[in-house]
């Protein structure tokens, strides 16, 4: 016997009223209940970053959240960042690239975690984009590649500035 | 992995959390969750009930209280890294905060839940025991505070009742120019530390310490005062010899074995660390000054 509670989630600007298990993490609802798996899940506690949504534009671990608490949330995940058009967002256009990505497993969350990091700090240095990469594994690309693009989308994000936070919401 | 069936409640004030707390038998509190989640979805707790206190409006705050800073239990580690008033006032803490976890976890994690977690080697309960911290807890039965000092009952355990809940921590920030330093050992950048040392300094007009706070976190099984080593550098001006006598002081301290590290490993980082954290708070207290 399980708790369910009705729930509206904004979504990458749409709206979801859904019934989910009071017991459901933030991760498995977006995956499983609104079908977005462009979030992944990979440690399950805390660790890894793969799952890192942002919820009212701050990035967290959607595996440590349930789904209920983000009741009347706005949330963006990696879906939301490039246009309808198919148009990369600029994050993700430095990471095609920059050869920023090798199985991609982990690049979700490193891009949602630089998409908070980059509003922060527009102009970072090498340094500052490591430590803050430090909460997403990559067992692929020792980071060098990911570091590059960074940096590369902060210049570009520089550049575009009303392109930051993705494209219009509704 | 996901977390085990429980009923999940989301009271609107303390008052209504306070009730829950008092009438459930097996309840855990649910506050940034990057302790409690973890241990969830991994199934180590079991509990019938969760009580979260996010949807509680008053209980995340920073503010002035007279001439103490008190903050609410809810308020997230980001919110303190970018208050004025905590980096003008208390930048101890934003140093610690940096060695907390990651961007996305500060973003959930409160102070309350770091202090109540309790972990050994946690940054927050190490500084707010340096700050001579007081806890603020209430239940159903009443309002009462304890010291930081004696917050920490045993492993991971704060002396708290089942139905007490922790609503604010309160400290006296220290004169301005004071020097600070918080320096840790970790293998990897964001994890618990295997030790670290928060540090606090005030000098007089001649440049002599006259206030010494030197703590230890990941030594023992709750932060431990180096009231020996606070002794030798008062009335000292921090030269290198004051320094030394004091770090050394630091390895007669009861230290764990732990899977990480020895005991006399701890001792060594307890010694080393407090020389690194004096020098820096020293030169931080002294640069002010000179301005």
């Amino acid at each position: 016997m399980t708790d369910t509670r009705a729930i509206a989630l904004t979504v990458n600007g749409s709206r979801h009223d859904i019934e989910v298990e009071t017991r459901l993490t933030l991760a498995d609802c977006l995956r499983h209940q609104i079908d977005l798996t462009g979030t992944h899940v990979g440690c399950e506690h805390g660790v890894c970053g793969a799952c890192t949504v942002l919820v009212d534009g701050q990035a967290v671990r959607s595996c440590l959240m349930l789904a209920v608490q983000a009741d009347g949330a706005i949330i963006t995940t990696v879906e939301g960042l490039a246009s309808e058009d198919g148009q990369l967002h600029p994050l993700q256009q430095a990471f095609h690239d920059n050869h920023g990505l090798q199985c991609g497993f982990c690049t979700p969350g490193v891009l949602m975690t630089l998409l908070e990091f980059l509003q922060h700090n527009s102009a970072p240095t090498e340094g500052e984009v490591r430590v803050a990469l430090s909460g997403n594994l990559c067992r692929c690309t020792g980071y060098q590649g990911i570091v590059a693009a960074a940096l590369d989308a902060a210049g570009r994000m520089r550049q575009e500035p009303d392109q930051i936070n993705g494209p219009k919401k509704s | 992995m996901k977390p085990p069936p429980f009923h999940y409640h989301d009271p609107r004030s303390l008052d209504d959390a306070l009730g829950l707390l008092a009438e459930k038998e097996n309840a855990k509190l649910l506050a940034g969750g990057q302790s409690l989640m973890p241990m969830l979805n991994m199934r180590f707790v079991f509990p019938d009930d969760i009580i979260d206190l996010n949807r509680i409006p008053d209980m995340a705050s920073i503010r002035k209280d007279g001439s103490s800073i008190r903050i609410g239990a809810m308020t997230r580690q980001y919110a303190l890294e970018r208050s004025e008033v905590i980096r003008n006032q208390c930048p101890i803490i934003v140093e610690a905060l940096r060695e907390v976890g990651h961007l996305q976890t500060r973003n959930r994690g409160t102070i309350g839940g770091s202090l109540c977690h309790l972990d050994p080697s946690a940054e927050l309960p190490t500084v707010a025991q340096g700050l001579d911290a007081t806890i603020h807890i209430q239940s159903k039965r009443g309002a009462r505070t304890l010291a930081m000092a004696d917050f920490p009952s045993f492993f991971m355990t704060p002396a708290i009742e089942p139905d007490e809940i922790v609503s604010a921590i309160e400290f006296e920030p220290w004169s301005k120019g004071h020097g600070f330093a918080f320096v840790e050992f970790v293998r990897r950048h964001g994890d618990f530390a295997i030790v670290g040392v928060a540090t606090l300094l005030e000098l007089s007009a001649d440049g002599m310490v006259s206030r010494a706070s030197i703590t230890l976190g990941g030594v023992g099984q709750a932060p431990i005062r180096c009231g020996a080593a606070e002794g030798i550098v008062i009335g000292s001006n921090c030269s290198d010899a004051a320094i030394s006598e004091a770090a050394d002081s630091c390895r007669e301290i009861d230290a764990m074995d732990d899977v990480h590290v020895t005991a006399a490993y701890r001792r060594h980082l307890a010694v080393a660390l407090t020389r690194r954290a004096l020098k820096k708070a020293y030169d931080r207290a002294s640069g002010e000054t000179a301005a």
